[in-house]
């Protein structure tokens, strides 16, 4: 709605295909591209560090995509998302370890495997809605847990699994600053895909799933289909997510899965704005400042009082806090997210002086 | 030899299915009156035996004194959880309301092990801990009270839906929130009512464990095996709470016991629950004793 009032005046759509295009203006579509080409000459500028966040906003930026369409856009309760994400990053150092696949070709293939799971895993969702299937994804997050310890031949069990580093053309991408620019190629795959995604007849159709399922039913939508699709659809941008983030630590091991990471995934996605792809993005942003600017704020505390053990030791509990406290205030507080209140400021600006 | 190891994991099972039988009792009031699915409940039990513990350790209370003041704390946290907090989620879709639980449960949590610390803290001895011989099986005395509070627990709801003023309004709400109201029930108070008893018979739950295993964070594990046993007896359906966590008590436990002595898988009994669940929800999603809501999904 309220990014319709934003559309300059004399921008007239004569045709269905202009109204569904990827960037309603031609300034947006070049701010788009521009952001594109600061995030490409980043690495020249930021260090190493700055790097490494900026690699994990990718990885979990692709994951959470796939959780908005799910949930987002499809209306369907996920809390096992970062099993998916798992077994993702298992699959793909088991394709590479064992069979030998190039990472390049694994991190797509064990996508593919993580849809096959997804869908398996979907199937509930085809009988099942709203808080039930909630439960259900639950158990499936505790239950595929349980897989992962058990599973030695695929996950290595308790030790891990090893995963190697991306190799291209005979050259191993090393460093923070090569894998930079796969996880950005990645990323900026992922999110194409997604936004063409929806404007395509299958997205259109998980939006009337999520506003009305029995209207659309009517409307000859193949319920079961759809929701089981989406499951498909969004394993398969965990499972791509977490191929890619197995290769960049190069070690994969099953306790980084548990369900706080897929209510972590929840929060980037609550935060962002559900159903936004942008938002999507803002709201990985932020859950991966957010311990970032906790420690901050904590070594600024420290800094004026002096040292004080207590808080120190309490560092990991209070971002594990703080991550439940932004949820809870976003909800409560900001419930559209952060795309909303970006979009609030655009249309400020855009009437400045005169906002009336 | 095998036949008294099953027997003693069957009492066992059952001993823990009561204490699973109240948590998920608790759970279901909260759902049925406010319609509020609350993956914060294991936090209730965790805020619980931490608060019991504190005053009788570090206040150094008699346990007689300790333990009420606990009840007094639950039951001010009950309330000013559901008044600031789920009262704006109201007429907010499910996965808001489930979101805020999640967000709290997690935030509390992370509170509790910043100020406890992660690890065990037994109880001060209250009871004898010695076994005592009960038809020739070794049963602890504090499983032994938990049982007998937990039927005394169930006792108390069913006197309390059944003839209370305040059982009967909340009955009332949970059937239909208009006619409840224009019948003079203050809706409000019945939501805070829900959330209050709620964490005070957690509590009370969380404190009979914590005399047993030591109070730790493992506590809030409670709140996830929930799940199972209300899903198992129907989500809305206070008896099924009560049928679903003895269910599930002796499922983990003869899964231990299969497992032990056939399978030798290891750690069966953790996630056979929700296996259970799985399917619990494939074939039967309203449960043994829930409404069943007629829809095509």
């Amino acid at each position: 709605m309220i990014s319709s009032s934003l559309v300059p005046c004399g921008q007239f759509k004569t045709s269905y295909g202009a109204d569904t295009t990827i960037f309603l203006t031609p300034a947006s579509r070049n701010f788009c591209i521009l952001g594109l080409l600061v995030a490409v000459a980043a690495p020249l500028v930021l260090s190493n560090y700055l790097i490494a966040l900026l690699i994990q906003i990718g990885y979990f930026g692709i994951a959470a995509l796939g959780l908005n369409i799910l949930v987002g856009s499809t209306g369907q309760i996920s809390l096992g998302h970062a099993a998916f994400f798992g077994f993702g990053a298992f699959a793909s150092a088991w394709l590479n370890n064992k069979f030998g696949v190039p990472v390049l070709l694994a991190i797509p293939l064990a996508g593919v495997m993580t849809t096959l799971l997804g869908l398996l895993f979907g199937i509930p969702a085809g009988r099942l809605k709203g808080l039930y299937l909630a439960i259900a994804t639950f158990a499936s997050q505790f239950i595929l847990e349980d897989f992962f310890s058990r599973a030695t031949w695929f996950t290595g069990g308790s030790g891990g699994a090893q995963a190697a580093p991306i190799s291209l053309f005979g050259y191993e991408v090393g460093g923070d600053k090569g894998f930079f620019y796969v996880v950005l190629a990645f990323l900026v795959v992922m999110y194409l895909l997604g936004v063409n995604l929806l404007r395509t007849r299958d997205g259109r159709a998980f939006v009337a799933v999520r506003d009305h399922y029995l209207s659309a039913e009517v409307m000859g939508i193949n319920l079961t289909k759809y929701r089981i699709l989406s499951f498909g659809i969004s394993s398969f941008y965990a499972g791509v997510g977490g191929a890619l983030y197995g290769h960049y630590l190069g070690y994969v091991s099953a306790e980084g899965f548990t369900i706080l990471l897929s209510i972590q995934f929840l929060g980037m996605i609550i935060i962002g704005g559900m159903g936004s792809v942008m938002g999507t993005l803002m709201g990985t942003a932020f859950m991966v400042l957010l311990p970032e600017a906790t420690e901050a704020a904590v070594s600024a505390i420290k800094h004026v009082t002096g040292d004080i053990p207590a808080l120190t030791n309490a560092l990991a509990y209070i971002k594990e806090a703080s991550i439940g406290l932004a949820i809870v205030l976003f909800l409560m507080f900001e419930p559209d997210g952060l795309v909303h209140r970006w979009r609030l400021i655009k249309s400020y600006w855009k009437l400045y002086p005169f906002s009336y | 030899m095998e036949s008294s190891l099953l027997f003693q994991l069957i009492v066992n099972g059952l001993i823990v299915g009561t204490l699973y039988g109240v948590v998920a009792m608790c759970f279901v009031l909260i759902y049925k009156s406010t319609q509020v699915v609350n993956f914060a409940q294991g936090e209730f039990l965790l805020i619980g035996a931490w608060t019991c513990w504190w005053l009788v350790t570090s206040m150094a209370l008699p346990f007689w004194v300790a333990f009420p003041l606990t009840f007094v704390f639950m039951m001010v946290f009950g309330i000013a959880i559901q008044m600031l907090v789920l009262r704006p989620m109201i007429g907010e879709p499910v996965i808001s309301v489930i979101m805020v639980t999640i967000g709290l449960s997690i935030f509390f949590q992370a509170v509790v092990k910043s100020i406890f610390g992660v690890w065990a803290q037994p109880f001060p001895e209250i009871f004898p801990v010695k076994s005592v011989n009960v038809l020739g099986l070794q049963v602890q005395p504090a499983y032994l009270m938990s049982l007998v509070v937990s039927v005394v627990i169930m006792v108390a709801f069913a006197w309390f839906f059944k003839y209370s003023r305040m059982g009967l309004a909340m009955r009332a709400t949970a059937f239909n929130q208009q006619v409840a109201q224009s019948l003079g029930i203050s809706v409000k108070n019945v939501f805070a009512m829900a959330w209050a008893i709620s964490a005070m018979v957690s509590a009370l739950a969380g404190v009979v464990v914590g005399m047993v295993n030591g109070v730790s964070s493992a506590l809030s594990f409670f709140g996830i095996k929930v799940f199972p046993a209300v899903i198992v007896g129907g989500l809305d359906s206070i008896i099924g709470a009560v049928i679903g966590g003895l269910i599930i008590g002796l499922l983990e436990n003869l899964a231990e016991y299969v497992d032990g002595q056939y399978l030798h898988l290891g750690n069966l009994y953790t996630v056979a629950p929700f296996y259970v669940l799985v399917v619990i929800l494939m074939i039967k999603p309203y449960g043994l004793f829930g409404t069943k809501t007629i829809e095509r999904v």
